[in-house]
């Protein structure tokens, strides 16, 4: 039973972290119609302004609180030097341009930080359990997660349904024209909200540090199962993001932990082991497919 | 009596709380041309799409060619006989007008999974296309990129189009929609000529284009048919004036 | 024909052609045998962008998961191969089958979507064979599979280089001549006037979706082809030859080399292995040890191609006729 809760919150901390990544991604394709592979590459670069400024201030808060405004900076150029220029292509052109930045970001980090993988430590104040139920305790750090994932998705949700740049955002995804028409500056409109995806994108990846690593290409192969989730809940729906995040969180941390047990009923233990990390991740995509058959345009996505 | 080509009785669609088709029955005869007019938001669009299969009706029957075809997809009834023009241009803009005619001819020769014959040289279908581009008097402009061709002439083709598969009944979506004077006369007299071929539906707001080629006229307003009739019958008809032609009764 | 020779494009590609026909005598005669196996990787990827530009060139579905096909045409060949059954005869007539079955079923369910969607589905659907086949245990999981060659008898033997290369380039133009007769088949129109403008060609009675489907499938068994030969090239499958950066790379070549060219997948493989080859040099030459890091000078250069040059290389040969 404490087996099962404790894999059950760490469903819910991978799923508040996809839902950080994939936050962003459905932002700014909802509303700017941007296919954003280079997403990734933002949610790298925040960890890796993160190991960097801890090494220097020598504070996990401190640094961690620099790499944010440093990855919304880095966030702004990408937009204004490439991303903008995209927003009116196809999808191929995105598709191809953003694949040529995830290139560039990789082997810029390879340059300039080598080829080994980083570790941030966990930072002391954390690194200890905490007991959630009398006899079940949990890692402090993965319970700090949750809580910052959490207020991140709430402020979100308050950002989009209360404020008036919610009220933009939401008006962008409809109705370009009307903006301009309001006299509101619409390229900085989108630049700061492709800022602020990078922004979730980066705390996202240096949260997730201690308890990964930090390396190369690290965004990448995360950023697929983000889109995943983005299709899953219906492109531009913060809700739908939300709601596929921790779903898919949930598939993820009970295959990885409940599979290799219900296969050995069947193959022996070394194959099992083997093969059901692999069968989580397949999961994932046949919840996918199936979401798609169902409805094509994902389970919040407006119907065309 | 003949029977009608096209005959829809009592449809109804509703989106959410509006009532767009409200027990709508309409029916065209063999070569006639039968008008759809009404204001904007009447539900024109609404109900033609029933017709031509984009939109399924919650209730009512459509009869075409004296089959039920209320449950057949759009790419079936267009196998029937019905064809459509659009309302927005749509020709294939990446394509000459020869070939976007003859993609229309090749869509009523059986299947298209032949993968390695060349239509180029496929007098099959180059022929009729070529025909059918002359009878809109597009004949000269076989070769020219469909992007490139004037709105009118894309009217033009689009019509070429719709009759290259020498359907039983044409649904003229507006055809008359940014066409100068003298473009949209020339237009009345090619579907003048055409009539003979085919029975028509024409949606159309250009009332001189249709009191000009209308058999019959049905006034569609808020989703119901409130009156059916020839030209002068709908002329005269007070109810029509009042609620379409917007003329007070003083 | 010999009007098309006085034609750029038409005298470019026959000296392309020429000299790749004649690429084995070449490189023997230079000693140069690392040329040919680049060559040979030049000749089978220019094969699966040529499937790809099927979908994408005429099609314009932009499929995300091509390297799927690299996968599943592989290791159909490695299974079997680890099975005990070499024989070719029987190898890639069962390697092609598979991938027809998978490209039907997933080609059925993807598109029922549409932009985006679609471009993610097929991304997740490769992603999909890449960790099923990374939990094939028994076949090597992650660190995938040797497997010894195809055998045909006495009729080739894929184990000698020369004849390898020869076999693929032979494989390559058969895709690329039935390419060209697709493009202006009756097929090929259905197609491509989808691409154009499907509510149209709807509305004119096509059912679009069968079509679109028929494309997709031919589209995999050409690149499972170019996966049975890739298998066979190194006589080695693993996960690896279908991550999704290969799917990437797959687009990359063919718009690269001009999405919709008949040779555009040719044009962009070479260029594509090419820069690779040269700019390494190039950036050491400026600075030693930069060569190493050449994807910082090619990342950019994708940018650069995909906002301002998406005719690619051929549409430097002049304007196409089709």
């Amino acid at each position: 039973m404490d087996y099962l809760l404790i894999q059950m919150l760490n469903g819910v901390q991978l799923g508040l972290l996809m839902f950080l990544l994939a936050a962003g991604l459905t932002l700014t394709f909802g509303i700017m119609d941007l296919v954003n592979l280079a997403h990734g590459s933002l949610y790298m670069m925040g960890a890796y302004f993160a190991w960097t400024l801890i090494g220097w201030t020598g504070s996990f808060v401190l640094g961690a609180l620099l790499a944010l405004p440093a990855t919304f900076l880095l966030g702004v150029v990408v937009e204004v030097v490439v991303a903008r220029r995209l927003y009116a292509r196809d999808h191929l052109a995105q598709v191809l341009a953003t694949f040529g930045l995830i290139l560039f970001f990789n082997e810029l980090v390879r340059a300039v930080w080598g080829p080994e993988g980083k570790s941030i430590a966990v930072p002391a104040f954390l690194d200890h359990t905490v007991q959630i139920l009398p006899g079940a305790s949990y890692p402090a750090y993965r319970f700090a997660l949750i809580v910052v994932g959490a207020a991140v998705a709430l402020l979100l949700a308050w950002l989009v349904a209360r404020t008036k740049l919610g009220m933009l955002i939401r008006a962008g995804a409809s109705n370009r024209r009307m903006i301009g028409a309001l006299g509101i500056n619409i390229e900085l409109l989108f630049t700061l909200v492709f800022g602020l995806g990078a922004v979730f994108a980066g705390l996202a990846g240096l949260m997730a540090a201690p308890i990964a690593s930090v390396k190369i290409g690290m965004g990448d192969d995360i950023l697929i199962v983000a889109f995943v989730i983005i299709v899953i809940g219906g492109i531009g729906s913060i809700k739908g993001a939300f709601v596929a995040a921790m779903i898919v969180g949930q598939i993820d941390i009970v295959g990885r932990a409940f599979l290799p047990d219900m296969l050995k009923t069947f193959m022996d233990p070394a194959s099992a082991s083997g093969a059901a990390p692999a069968i989580s991740q397949v999961l994932i995509y046949v919840v996918m497919a199936a979401v798609l058959v169902w409805r094509p345009t994902g389970l919040f996505g407006q119907r065309s | 009596m003949t029977e009608p080509l096209l005959s829809a009785q009592a449809l109804v669609k509703r989106f959410g709380g509006l009532l767009a088709t409200d027990n709508v029955s309409i029916d065209v005869m063999p070569g006639e041309i039968h008008a759809l007019i009404g204001p904007n938001g009447a539900g024109k669009t609404t109900l033609v799409s029933q017709l031509t299969g984009n939109l399924r009706p919650d209730t009512g029957t459509i009869r075409f060619a004296g089959r039920d075809v209320t449950r057949l997809p759009l790419h079936a009834r267009v196998r029937l006989g019905l064809a459509r023009s659009f309302q927005i241009t749509a020709v294939l803009r990446d394509f000459t007008a020869l070939d976007n005619v003859a993609l229309a001819v090749q869509a009523h020769r059986g299947h298209s999974f032949r993968f390695l014959a060349d239509v180029r040289t496929d007098r099959s279908l180059r022929d009729p296309a070529r025909r059918g581009l002359e009878a809109v008097g597009l004949g000269a402009r076989a070769d020219t990129l469909a992007a490139t061709l004037s709105h009118g002439e894309q009217r033009q083709l689009e019509i070429a189009m719709a009759l290259a598969g020498e359907p039983r009944l044409l649904l003229l979506d507006e055809p008359m929609a940014g066409m100068g004077p003298e473009e949209s006369q020339r237009l009345v007299g090619l579907l003048r000529e055409l009539k003979s071929r085919c029975g028509m539906l024409l949606i159309e707001h250009d009332m001189d284009a249709v009191f000009a080629l209308a058999d019959r006229i049905t006034v569609l307003v808020y989703g119901r048919a409130v009156a059916t009739g020839t030209p002068e019958e709908i002329r005269a008809d007070a109810q029509v004036r009042q609620a379409y032609l917007g003329e007070g009764t003083a | 024909m010999l009007a098309a020779l006085r034609t750029p494009r038409g005298a470019v590609t026959a000296l392309l052609l020429l000299l790749m026909a004649a690429l084995p005598l070449l490189t023997q005669a230079f000693d140069q045998r690392y040329l040919l196996s680049v060559g040979t990787r030049i000749v089978i990827w220019s094969i699966a962008a040529a499937s790809l530009n099927m979908i994408l060139g005429y099609g314009g579905l932009v499929s995300f998961g091509h390297a799927a096909f690299f996968g599943i045409g592989g290791y159909a060949v490695g299974i079997l191969s680890a099975n005990g059954i070499q024989s070719g005869w029987i190898q890639w007539p069962l390697a092609l089958g598979v991938a027809i079955l998978w490209a039907a079923l997933i080609g059925a369910l993807s598109l029922r979507t549409r932009g985006v969607y679609f471009i993610m589905i097929t991304l997740a659907f490769a992603q999909l064979v890449y960790y099923l086949s990374s939990g094939l245990e028994a076949y090597g999981g992650d660190d995938g599979l040797n497997i010894s060659r195809s055998r045909f008898g006495g009729l080739v033997d894929l184990r000698d280089k020369a004849s390898f290369y020869w076999l693929c380039l032979i494989l390559l133009l058969a895709t690329l001549w039935f390419s060209s007769r697709l493009v202006h088949s009756r097929f090929g129109y259905v197609l491509r006037g989808a691409k154009s403008n499907e509510l149209r060609m709807t509305a004119l009675g096509f059912p679009v979706f069968r079509y679109r489907l028929a494309a997709f499938v031919i589209a995999g068994a050409f690149g499972a082809l170019s996966g049975i030969l890739l298998a066979n090239d190194g006589a080695y499958v693993s996960p690896a030859m279908m991550s999704w950066v290969k799917s990437g790379d797959l687009i990359v070549i063919v718009v690269l080399g001009g999405i919709g060219a008949l040779f555009g997948p040719l044009y962009g493989a070479i260029t594509f292995f090419a820069v690779e080859e040269f700019l390494k040099p190039l950036l050491d030459l400026l600075h030693r040890g930069w060569g190493e890091y050449w994807q910082i000078v090619f990342g950019p250069l994708l940018v650069i191609v995909a906002l301002y040059a998406q005719g690619g290389i051929d549409s430097l040969l002049g304007r196409r006729h089709d």
